[in-house]
Parts: structure tokens; sequence; C-alpha cells
């Protein structure tokens, strides 16, 4: 593949990277911007990973030993944040930096100088985030759902907090603005809408709600802002407020969000199931359409989180029936995983195993998710451990699985090495093991009644919550095999091939592993 | 979604791609703005349709309705304070028998218990929320806020009606207030 550039018009005109720190501080470019994404993100992963360890093991028994209770509020508030902002959302990106210009065979993002802004946004904005812990008062503690007037009793940390938001917030509509531009206005001559990868269309539909719903929360969070600090009264009572408003503008922010956080997921595992099956995608056109209406549907269906804050039966009766009609799409693209799979020459990789199990834990937060959404039902389960079975089931064999299925997958092309099936395989095993022995048990806890963000309980939890943090700790340092195989596969290791997969189909594998530093400088013919 | 021919075939991809920014950019604007327009919008549902317990302003006293001796309904008045609400603050009674469409007073008792000077508002819910539209006060010392001079303590009157519209299958409606101190800040 040629890197001569002639005529186009993007930032950069030399073919090689510059070397050093500066490369990575000025570059344009979106496999360096996918890079730093991907990094940042798992060093977040495991940042958020750590205060996760500190809270199960505070909880693994009754009573306090470890973390005063303060601390143990500001851990649950800053692992959800750090989590949800600074490793699943950041490690898509990521990938669609690195992606969606080598499937749509475009030259780079549409608005490169805007890219290297996006990202180069994120690790202030975290180490603003961070650093709340450490002010008087210590950092937000209220829960990641920032609800008033209890987050407004937030220290010195609060504005620091408000402004951390604000940040990644701003980094994320400008990354999704810069998606939807390249994915609209780059595509390669022949590459239409109906022949771009699942991956692409889950994340441009991701990024038209990104762009619905950040500002959304941005107005919020200033909200918050001008009650504590200029008088305003937006949710104080006492001012003519309320307090249950900021929880329905939050949720209809918060239900897309976690739309946000899986539609890619789903991209993700409808490009690795093919590859690994020998089988072209099941029901390509239903995918698009399931998606577009699980994004469509995500917008109706917020006060899901608020049956218990105080609604008219008729709002209880509409958000129940609402969120259980999200199933329906959901549950074609399950059987379309399914049969895509049904019958066809399928082998184990990596990448596949998580792939696998993804469609298999997934459904079942989905599940979980269908339980809850039975408003008579969720006076009972409401803001107790089921609650967080449900979220975390869909969240890390969900999202964080698909994001390291697509490590896997992708690493060989963007390294030029293969890395190690061996770690590969044993860092799946000990992670689905671990996830399932952490999260298993607390829908049990929920169902018995053990409520969310508390550091102590009542005695007839402890062999549950023994169980889960004993999960906890397997699956956290399964995490550490992970980073060191993906580290030695940047380091060496067997070269791989163009295809890399046997079955992988589409542009990216029509370019050398790793790819040159600029790629489909002049489009590619796409049958 | 825009055409092939649409984004296809502009004069440069620079262009195309400002136009997409402008776009998309008055999207965020305008669902910005939109995240603020929710709380004037939540008001007027909530006032409309009385959901979440919330009462309309004064009723204008001189619409008489049939009064409907056959039928009693229960109020209750609950009063509480909002943490950090330095006050007592108490309902004369608690409990009274109405006739709907006739007209009652009652008082509510609140008295300062600091040595300075403070103001507070009272914000009242009605529960059940759809009996909320069908409680109506020509006067009620939540109308305005209420300043009390150190220690003072007085009672504080509240004239309403129930509505004959009421449900029929409401037999009890709750009149609470929670008692708010506003501090310069606090609006
Ligand atoms: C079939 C699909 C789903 C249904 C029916 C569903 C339903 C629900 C319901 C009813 C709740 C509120 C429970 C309560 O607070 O009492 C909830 C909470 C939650 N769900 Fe789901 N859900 C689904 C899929 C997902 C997905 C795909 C994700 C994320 C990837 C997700 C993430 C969450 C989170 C994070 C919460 C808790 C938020 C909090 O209170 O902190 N859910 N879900
Ligand atoms: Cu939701």
């Amino acid at each position: 593949m040629s890197t001569v550039s002639s005529s186009h018009d993007l930032e950069h005109g030399h073919a090689e990277p510059p070397r050093g720190l500066t490369r990575w501080l000025i570059t344009t470019n979106h496999k360096d911007i996918g890079t730093l994404y991907l990094l940042f993100s798992l060093t977040m992963f495991f940042i958020g990973g750590a205060m996760a360890l500190i809270i199960r093991a505070e909880l693994f028994q009754p009573g306090l030993q470890i973390v005063d209770p303060h601390f143990f509020n500001q851990m649950t508030t800053m692992h959800a944040l750090v989590m949800i902002f600074g490793a699943v959302m950041p490690a898509f990106v990521g990938l669609a930096n690195w992606l969606i210009p080598m499937m749509i065979g475009a030259p780079d993002m549409a608005l490169p100088r805007m890219n290297n802004w996006s990202f180069w946004i994120m690790p202030f904005a975290f180490t603003l985030l961070l650093s709340t812990l450490f002010m008087p008062g210590g950092g937000p503690a209220g829960g990641w759902t920032l609800y008033p007037p209890l987050v407004l009793q937030t220290g010195q940390a609060f504005p620091f907090v408000i402004l951390a938001i604000h940040m990644m917030g701003a980094s994320s509509i400008m990354g999704a603005i810069n998606i939807i531009a390249t994915i609209l206005n780059l595509r390669a001559p022949g590459m239409t809408l109906m022949k771009m990868p699942l991956f692409v269309w889950t994340w441009l539909i991701t990024a038209y709600l990104l762009i619905a719903v950040m500002p959304v929360l941005a107005g919020a969070v200033t909200m918050l802002l001008t009650d504590k600090f200029f008088g305003t009264s937006f949710f104080n009572a006492g001012g003519g407020g309320d307090p249950v408003m900021f929880q329905h503008i939050f949720w209809f922010f918060g239900h897309p969000e976690v739309y946000i956080m899986i539609l890619p997921a789903f991209g993700i595992i409808s490009m690795i199931i093919p590859t690994f099956a020998r089988k072209p995608l099941f029901g390509y056109a239903s995918m698009v359409y399931a998606t577009a209406s699980i994004a469509f549907l995500s917008f109706i269906v917020w006060a899901h989180h608020m049956f218990t804050v105080g609604m008219p039966l008729a709002g209880e009766l509409f958000f129940m029936y609402a969120t259980m009609l999200i199933a329906v799409p959901t549950g074609v693209k399950v059987f379309n995983w399914v049969s895509t799979m049904w019958r066809g020459a399928m082998t184990f990789e990596t990448p596949m195993l998580f792939a696998i199990a993804f469609v298999i834990l997934f459904t079942i937060g989905g599940f979980s998710g269908l339980m809850l959404a039975i408003a008579p039902a969720d006076f009972q389960y409401h803001d107790t451990y089921f609650v967080v079975a449900h979220f975390h089931y869909v969240l890390v064999p969900g999202a964080v699985f698909s994001i390291m299925a697509a490590a896997y997958y992708w690493l060989p092309k963007w390294t030029g090495h293969m890395y190690d099936e061996k770690l590969g395989k044993l860092h799946f095993w000990l992670s689905v093991i671990g996830v399932n022995v952490l999260f298993f048990p607390q829908h049990f806890l929920g169902l018995a009644g053990m409520p969310r963000r508390i550091p102590d309980y009542a005695l007839q939890f402890t062999e549950f919550n023994m169980i889960s943090t004993v999960g906890a700790f397997l699956f956290g340092f399964s995490q550490l095999l992970f980073a060191y195989n993906v580290i030695q596969t940047i380091r060496g290791g067997a070269k791989a091939t163009d295809q890399v997969w046997e079955g992988a189909h589409g542009l990216e594998w029509t370019l050398s592993s790793p790819p040159p530093y600029h790629t489909f400088t002049t489009a590619p013919e796409v049958k | 979604m825009t055409t092939q021919a649409d984004v296809r075939e502009p004069a440069s991809p620079a262009a195309a791609n400002r136009r997409l920014v402008r776009r998309l950019s008055m999207g965020v604007a305008a669902m910005f703005a939109f995240g603020f327009a929710m709380a004037p919008l939540y008001d007027v549902l909530c006032q409309v349709t009385g959901l979440n317990g919330k009462t309309g302003g004064r009723v204008a006293a001189a619409q008489p309705v049939a009064v409907d001796a056959a039928r009693t309904v229960t109020v209750e008045f609950v009063a509480s304070l909002n943490a950090g609400a330095p006050w007592e603050f108490a309902p004369q009674v608690t409990r009274l028998q109405v006739h709907p469409g006739q007209f009652y007073q009652t008082h509510f008792l609140a008295r300062n218990l600091t040595g300075q000077p403070l103001t507070g508002q009272a914000v009242p819910s009605v529960a059940p929320g759809p009996a909320a539209r069908h409680f109506q006060k020509i006067e009620c010392f939540c109308f305005t806020r209420q300043l009390f001079q150190p220690g003072e303590g007085r009672e504080m009157p509240v004239t309403f009606r129930i509505d004959p519209e009421l449900p029929p299958e409401v037999r009890t409606v709750t009149l609470s207030y929670t008692f708010f101190k506003l501090d310069d800040a606090g609006g």
C-alpha cells in the first residue's frame, strides 16, 4: 500500500511519524490516537479495578475492617466514574479510531486535529477527578448518579468533579462528531451504508446517542453547580425546585449512556463471530435495524430507574412496557449471533472465546434487566445488590469482554505480532470463572435484601459476600495476564500474516500487519 | 441520514466536513438547551397534572361550587422540617372531616428556635398524587416567604377546599408541608 500523499489536504504531510514524546503529544494520526486511547483506558481499568478491590476487601466480612465508611462511599462513586468514563468509553473510542478508517477505506479521521484534542483532554480530566480524593472533605461520595441534595454535601472537591465531568463530556462529544464526519464523508467509493461493517454501524448510532445525551448531562451538572454556588433552585425544594427533577434529567442521559457502552460491543461481537464460525453474519440488515431501534427506545425508558421514586400508575406502566420492548431488538441480536454460529466451522481462539462468553453472559444480564423492568418487582429489587449484579453482568462480561475480544482479535493486525494464544486462553478462563464467582452470588444477596453502596451488612449475607470477594480478586489479578500479553505482543512475537485469521474479511485485513503509518491515502475499490 | 449523492459529490471534503460539524454542533447546543428546558417543562407538567403531589398556586375565591354535603373526605395535615431548619413546626389539628366544595381554615404553628431572624419557606405536597389537582387553596402561608424574629412563634393560616371533582375512590387526602430555611444563597 502506497503511503505517498500527493493531494490530500489532511494535517500531516510526512510519511514517517516524528520520534519521541512529541510524536504522541502532537499526533493527528488515527492509529496513534487509537493507541493512546487504548493505553489510557487500560490504565484507568487498573485504577478503577484497584478501587473495586478495596470495596470487595471491605465487604469480605461484616463490620468495618479496612476503610472508614466515608472513604468506602468515595470508592463506590469513583470506581463507577472511572470505569464508565475512563475505561469503557475511551476503549471504544480508541477502537473506533484504529478501526473505522481502515474498515471504510479512509486515510484518517475526518477531523484529525480535533481528534488530538479529544484525546488529550482525557488525561487532564482524570487527573483532576482523581485528585479530588486528596482534597479536604474527600472526593465525591454520593454515588456516580450525583443525586442532590446528597451530592451537594461534597466538600471542596465538588466544583472540580463537575469540571472533570464537563471535560469528559466535551471529549466524548468531539469524538462523536469526528466519528460521524468520518463515516458519512470519508467512505471509499462503493462502500455504501449497507455495506459497512457492523462495528462502523453501531459506532455511527452510538455517536448520535452521545451527541444527544452528553449535553444533557452537562446541563444537569451545571444546574447542580449553580444550585450550590449561585443561588439557583433547580433542585432545591425550598426555592421552588425539585430534587426528583434531577433524577429525570440524569436518567434521560443515563439510560442512553448504558447503550453507548454496549452498542459498540454489539458491533465487535458481530465482527468476531462470523470470522471464527467461518460464515457471514446471519441477518446483517436486521442487526442494523435492531441497533437503530434500541437506540431509539433508549430515550423513552429512563424512568425504569425511578419506579420507587413516585410516579402515577400510568407512568409506571408506560416505562415498564417500554423497557420490556427493548428486549425484542436485543433478542434479535442474540438470535442472529447464535444463528451465525449454527452449523459453522467453529474454532475457539481467544477472541472467539470472549465473544461466546459475551453472548451467554450478556444475555443473563439482559434477563435480570427484564426482572428489574417489572415495576412492582422492582420495589423489592431497587437499590439492592440485584441491581449491582444486573449491570455488572451487562458491563463486565458484556462491554469489557467485548473490548478484550477486540484487543485479541485486532492486536496482530495493529502490531504485526501474534499474541501468546496459551496465555490468552488462560486469561479467558480465569476471567470467565472469576467474573461469575464475583457477580453471580450478588443476585442472591440482592434478592435476600442486601442494599447496595453500604460498607457493612447483616450477618446472614456473609457467605455470599466472601465468595464474591474471592471472585473479585481472581478476576482482578487475572487482568495482569492481559496487560502482560498485550505488552509482550507489542514488543515482539510470531509474525502475523496480513489476513491474520483464516475467516477474516474486510478492508482492514487487506492491509499489511502492522499497517503502514498512513493507509488508504488513495481510496480502495470496494466491490 | 444524509443520502449518498449528498455526501459524495461536494466540492471538497473539507467543506462537507465543515457543514456536518456545524449541523452536529447545533445538535449539541440544542440538547444542552433542552436539558435546561426540562426544568420549566417539568414544572408545567407537574402543575397541570398534579403529578408528584405538586399543588397549584392560589385559586380565585370567587368561583362558588356546590357543596357536596353527602360526601365526607378526611384531610390529614403533616408538618416536617428540612434537615437543618431550626424551627418548631406542627399542624394545629392533624385531621379534619370536610365536605367537598366548602372552604375550611386551619393553622400551622411555627417557632424560630434561634437567636437570629430567619426566613423560611414552606413547600406543600399532596398525597395521593391524583388528588393534588383537586386541593384548592385560597390563602396559604406557603404562598410567601415567612420572616421570623429571634424566638418568635406564630400561627400561620391556610384556607382551602376540596374540589367536588375529587375522584370518588379518594377518601383521605394528606396535605404535607416541609419547612425550608432560606439562606442568602439559597434563593
Ligand atoms: C434487556 C435490557 C435491559 C433491561 C430490561 C434493563 C433494565 C434495567 C432496570 C429496570 C434498571 C433499574 C433497576 C433499579 O435501579 O431498580 C437497570 C439498571 C441498570 N442497568 Fe440495565 N437493563 C438492560 C440492559 C442494560 C445494559 C445493556 C446496560 C449497560 C451496558 C445496563 C446497565 C445498567 C446500569 C448501569 C444500571 C444501574 C444504574 C444505577 O442505578 O447505578 N442495563 N437496568
Ligand atoms: Cu436504564
